[in-house]
């Protein structure tokens, strides 16, 4: 008989090999499921994990892979400070939105003068925007004690619904015959948040997702806020002993998360996007929870994660054109990978042994 | 990867895929043809006609067309990411099926002339980007006199996607039908802010149930209104796809977007060298627009009078949109017997006299 065995402490093998492991367990797993579909597996796993990075068209892949995982790092690594800290903001996908509004309207308020400062202020908006979508569920809870997880999620919904109203109302483009969505900000040159090299994906967008990434590792590593996050995540009872301010750190935890996803809202909105409408959120915030995760709160790990995850999305797409597999299958596909992740945790927390084993241990 | 290695791979690339593509060209390959749909194929409805075309034109052209295809593409960067891979992938044409790829297609025609793009229901044209979209407001006006002569409760309900002009005419076009063969009748509007999302579609529909109506009519993708109907024991058209399946009732009728003339039509021109940038804009008369087949859950008069309307506006002997009409507001926009023009259509971004409800802003 297996028994499970909780180990004092999390093993650090096991926390590194387990992502490896899940990916390879998605692959096999995965290639069964193509071969179900009458396609072939192994073909189908080189398309999405191979072709994007080294097949013929990846002048024009592997630029997209930056375009797609920028995002996801700048919104994950806000998930993970507060994450680890046992402070679940679930709304990010509603920062996002807010801050690609706030940004968008200070360049259509500018439109269509041309100033330098114009891209500088809905930065700024941008990520204000996010903080203050953010702000609400921290305010609430600090003051009425609400659940931060629910408060922020149906702030998603409502954030939806401003978007909405404001591609059919405020910031319609007046030249759109009264079709819904903003002007597109790509034509507006001081708003456009270009490739900073022509044709590499690399927008303002991607630089600061690694920026966010290093001051991630920095804050965690050598600043004393980061050393309060991770005891308020593991002993909140000694946390509060050693002098942290459970609130405090939540209004920080929740306030930078919402800066950083407002921020990814505004350089999508700028730069590959260009316009506001009412689909303008494809579901960054949620998958950011998946990145996080997947990178284990870590933020190189969230790099990486970030970078796997674009991998599937170009890589599926090719699978569709070439393959023809279905959508369906690939979100399936990508759903097997955080579950394979989340199962193998149990390896890094708990041992396993056979029953009659470790009896005979007790015994002796 | 260093960045000088980078550009030495892209570069090398680029040289392997041109002379790839110029060697399967010299091999006679099949004409590669891809398409993008908003939503999946498997909706029973907009994506799925689209589709359906799609199988039937490669069929018609029997080897000599290869096609692929994107489902659930995202609208904005992602569907210009999904264009642009079409396009390396060595399609020739490629037809992008929903109204918010117009961007998209805009800029990836930008960055490869050589490539032929089609673009259902926008309004944006280029050298190498044609629009086509069909009349839908004229099937419209045919089941609205349907839904007129059907209700007992004169209240209709309609389930809209976005308060967008092509929506607006059809709620028009069902309005006035239905109004002239019963004045006393009632449109209520529920906008459903998605073009398919099956849990949202059935909490419009029932959200209209509970107002009394029992005409249901869809300006929505999937088959979710028409489940709701059958259990609530009112009757509804099919949308885009005859939805076959809830016959005779509640599906009573339903309007059929028939893209397969076209696509066939298109595609010859793009493989023959006759392909040439225009805004194509097709009804019943054309084919575009079906109406699938009336059950006998109507009565049969009020059958040959819907069929009689059918064909009068095939041969345009009767504009749906033909004054006097008045708009929402009670200011006169058109004089009797004066005719809409397109342009108006096209554009149109208001109710008609009588429509109780306001256009969300």
């Amino acid at each position: 008989m297996l028994r499970l065995e909780k180990r004092p402490m999390p093993s650090r093998f096991w926390t590194a090999v387990t992502p490896v492991l899940a990916v390879i367990l998605t692959m096999v797993a995965g290639g069964i499921l193509f071969a179900l579909l009458g396609k072939p597996p192994v073909e189908a796993i080189r398309v999405i994990f191979w072709d994007p990075l080294f097949g013929a068209n990846n002048f024009y892949t592997l630029p997209q892979m930056l375009v797609k995982a920028g995002p996801l790092i700048l919104i994950a690594i806000g998930l993970s400070l507060g994450f680890r800290a046992g402070i679940w903001n679930i709304g990010a996908e509603g920062q996002y939105i807010m801050g690609a509004i706030c940004g968008a309207a200070v360049a259509l308020a500018f439109y269509p003068a041309e100033h330098w400062y114009i891209f500088p202020l809905m930065v700024i908006a941008g990520a204000l925007g996010g903080w203050i979508w953010a702000m609400i569920p921290a305010v609430l809870k600090i003051k009425f004690g609400t659940n931060e997880i629910l408060v922020s999620l149906m702030l998603v919904y409502v954030a939806e619904n401003i978007l909405s109203w404001v591609s059919f109302g405020p910031l319609r483009n007046p030249q759109g015959y009264g079709f819904p969505g903003s002007r597109n900000l790509q034509q507006y040159p001081s708003a456009h948040n270009a490739d900073l090299i022509p044709n590499t994906g690399l927008h303002w967008g991607v630089v600061a997702a690694f920026l966010a990434v290093i001051g991630a590792y920095v804050l965690l590593n050598r600043h004393i806020l980061g050393y309060q996050i991770r005891v308020a995540g593991q002993a909140p009872r000694a946390a509060r002993f050693a002098g942290v301010s459970p609130s405090r750190l939540f209004a920080f935890c929740l306030g930078t998360s919402g800066a950083l996803a407002g921020l990814a809202g505004l350089f999508e909105v700028a730069g590959p996007s260009g316009q506001l409408s009412p689909d303008f959120n494809v579901g960054y915030g949620f998958t950011a929870i998946i990145v996080a995760f997947l990178g284990r709160l870590h933020p190189v790990g969230i790099l990486l994660a970030g970078f796997l995850m674009a991998l599937t999305y170009i890589g599926g797409e090719l699978a569709q054109l070439s393959l023809n597999l279905p959508s369906a299958a690939i979100q399936a596909f990508q759903g097997m990978l955080l579950f394979f992740l989340l199962a193998f945790d149990l390896l890094s927390n708990y041992r396993v042994r056979w029953k009659e084993h470790a009896a005979k241990e007790i015994a002796k | 990867m260093k960045r000088r290695t980078f550009l030495a791979q892209s570069a090398a690339a680029g040289t392997v895929l041109a002379s790839g593509l110029a060697t399967r060209a010299m091999a006679a390959d099949p004409f590669k043809v891809g398409y993008i749909y908003v939503g999946a194929v498997g909706d029973g409805g907009w994506n799925y006609q689209h589709d359906q075309a799609r199988l039937a034109m490669e069929k018609h052209f029997d080897g000599k067309v290869k096609t692929s295809i994107i489902e659930n593409v995202p609208e904005g960067a992602d569907a210009e990411r999904a264009l642009t891979q079409l396009a390396l992938a060595g399609n020739k044409l490629i037809y992008a099926t929903s109204f918010g790829f117009m961007d998209a297609v805009i800029a990836t025609a930008k960055k490869f002339p050589q490539v032929k793009f089609e673009h259902a229901t926008g309004y944006k044209l280029a050298p190498n980007v044609s629009t086509y979209s069909a009349r839908f407001y004229q099937g419209r006006y045919v089941i609205g006199t349907i839904a007129g002569r059907m209700t007992k409760t004169n209240k209709i309900g309609y389930i809209g996607a976005f308060p967008i002009p092509e929506v607006i005419r059809g709620i028009n076009a069902a309005y006035i039908a239905a109004k002239k063969v019963n004045p006393d009748v009632e449109m209520k509007i529920v906008w459903a802010y998605t073009w398919g999302d099956p849990g949202k579609e059935a909490d419009a529909a029932q959200a209209l149930i509970d107002a009394g109506v029992d005409v249901l009519m869809q300006h929505t993708d999937s088959t979710a209104p028409m489940a709701k109907a059958k259990a609530a024991g009112i009757v509804a058209f099919g949308q885009a796809s005859d939805m076959a399946q809830y016959k005779p009732t509640p599906r009573i009728s339903a309007i059929i977007d028939n893209w397969t003339p076209y696509y066939i039509d298109r595609t010859k021109a793009a493989m023959d060298g006759s392909w040439k940038s225009e805004a194509v804009w097709y009804g019943i008369g054309e084919g575009m627009v079906k109406i699938g087949e009336i059950t006998d859950a109507v009565p049969a008069d009020v059958k040959a009078e819907a069929l009689k309307i059918k064909d009068e506006i095939a041969k345009g002997t009767l504009k749906p949109f033909t004054g006097p009409l008045n708009k929402q507001d009670g200011s006169v926009w058109l004089k009797d017997g004066e005719s809409a023009d397109d342009g108006t259509l096209a554009g149109m971004n208001f109710y008609v006299e009588g429509i109780k409800s306001d256009i969300p802003k």
